[in-house]
């Protein structure tokens, strides 16, 4: 499922922009190929992230993946019960398994990002 | 976890199973093995190796004792052909030897539960009786099936032998108990590591002998077998590393092939890692320089970007 609302990128990272702010996640296709997740390597709050630059690290059953930033920014907060309980990622990708927030610093960046529809298209046309 | 709270089925179809026959059968098979087959009643399995002659494990299997001129194989799917050439290689030409491993599937039940549920279905007597690493001969739901006390997760289990044609309705009915889920070969691999339990072409394979690979008490020194000579050898000569467990620091897991360091020394590879949901940390296998093979010993695994402290633990790595 693709949660409307949202920006998202090609390595199907999601965005919520709130004002000058902006949470990051990975989308449901993402948790579901990724398989159980069994750790996340959250970004430190105050560092800084770059559009298309890995900023945090999954490990799945299957392998380890780089997680993109969707945007570039400061870390504002980071989400704590990724520590002990990355698998809420798996069962709430969109919502309580947001991975950091960010003060942004180029709103414009968000040209180049999907609305929810084109991302619907985009794993259509991948899954084909 | 599952599996270890309740009762999990997992579809084993693609394993090997030879069957060596004839009045020649039982010598070939104890020349081609390390465990002893020359004293095991009907109804009895042992785990053991082929090496080759350099002592290097070609394969790790259970041998079946199904009859004095009669005994099953079984062996790893991914090493079927390779086995296959050696055993036809090397048993002469009076055994009749064939591989059936197209016909027969395999279902794995295994969990506390697992007693119970196949008395249901069996009767309790069948069940109560049967000890482990031995077998009997059952009608299932009209099938004609190869029953085994043994298992790869270390929990109570069996494993259920049996021709193709009945593996839809067996699965079928086994997976409409309410405390049976089926469950993934990549869950069998965490249950089997959690135990320490070696996996063929990961943690045990041809460059390695048993007693490197931490498995001297499945090989009987008091009997012939290909490889013996290479194995005595190597007792007199001595090796350097050997295979053992280590429990990380935190979720985050060793793959194959990442170094182990003490220090700033590298002292061995990782083979085997993997997060356990049961202990909420990862775990692996790995060889080792032997004088680091000290309980509680602090290692660091590292793939050259990442470093993850842990620390030696023997085997079994999760205890209940």
């Amino acid at each position: 499922m693709v949660q409307d609302g949202l920006f998202y990128t090609k390595e199907h990272e999601w965005v919520k922009i709130d004002g000058n702010e902006a949470v990051f996640g990975i989308s449901d296709h993402a948790q579901s190929e990724l398989g159980d997740i069994t750790f996340v390597e959250i970004p430190e709050v105050n560092s800084s992230v770059a559009q298309s630059e890995s900023f945090a690290t999954i490990e799945s059953v299957k392998a380890a993946s780089d997680v993109y930033a969707p945007l570039s920014g400061e870390v504002v907060a980071v989400n704590e019960a990724l520590r002990d309980s990355p698998e809420i990622m798996n069962t709430s990708p969109f919502d309580r398994g947001w991975i950091c927030r960010i003060k942004i610093s180029d709103i414009k960046e968000k040209d180049v990002l999907m609305s929810s529809d084109d991302y619907t298209n985009y794993l259509e046309e991948k899954t084909q | 976890m599952h599996t270890r709270q309740s009762a999990s089925i997992f579809d084993i179809f693609h394993m090997g199973e030879f069957f060596l026959r004839g009045p020649a059968a039982e010598k070939a098979v104890s020349r081609l093995i390390t465990c002893r087959v020359d004293d095991m009643p009907e109804g009895k399995c042992r785990y053991g190796f082929m090496l080759n002659e350099n002592g290097g494990i070609i394969d790790d299997l259970i041998v079946f004792k199904l009859s004095a001129e009669e005994f099953m194989l079984v062996v790893n799917a991914g090493t079927v052909d390779k086995d296959k050439k050696w055993i036809a290689g090397n048993i002469g030409p009076n055994v009749d030897f064939s591989d059936e491993s197209d016909n027969i599937a395999k279902i794995d039940i295994q969990g506390p539960l697992s007693g119970d549920i196949l008395s249901e279905i069996l009767g309790n007597d069948i069940i109560k009786d049967l000890k482990r690493y031995h077998f009997k001969h059952v009608d299932m739901y009209g099938a004609s099936v190869l029953l085994s006390r043994t298992g790869y997760t270390g929990e109570l289990g069996y494993e259920l032998f049996f021709t193709g044609e009945h593996v839809v309705e067996i699965w079928d009915k086994l997976n409409a108990f309410e405390n049976v889920m089926p469950n993934g070969l990549g869950a069998r691999d965490t249950l089997r590591l959690e135990m320490g339990y070696s996996l063929y072409g990961s943690d045990i394979d041809e460059k390695h002998t048993p007693f490197e690979s931490n498995l001297s008490r499945f090989v009987c020194m008091d009997k012939g077998f290909i490889g013996k000579e290479a194995l005595l050898r190597q007792e007199q000569e001595g090796f350097r590393t050997r295979l053992a467990g280590f429990i990380c620091e935190g979720r985050r897991s060793a793959r194959s092939h990442f170094s182990i360091m003490s220090g700033e020394k590298i002292i061995g590879e990782v083979t085997s890692g993997a997060f356990s949901p049961c202990m909420k940390r990862s775990i692996g296998l790995g060889y080792m320089d032997k004088i680091n093979i000290i309980e509680g010993n602090e290692i660091t695994l590292t793939d050259g970007k990442i470093e993850i402290p842990a620390k030696v633990k023997s085997i079994p790595l999760y205890r209940k």
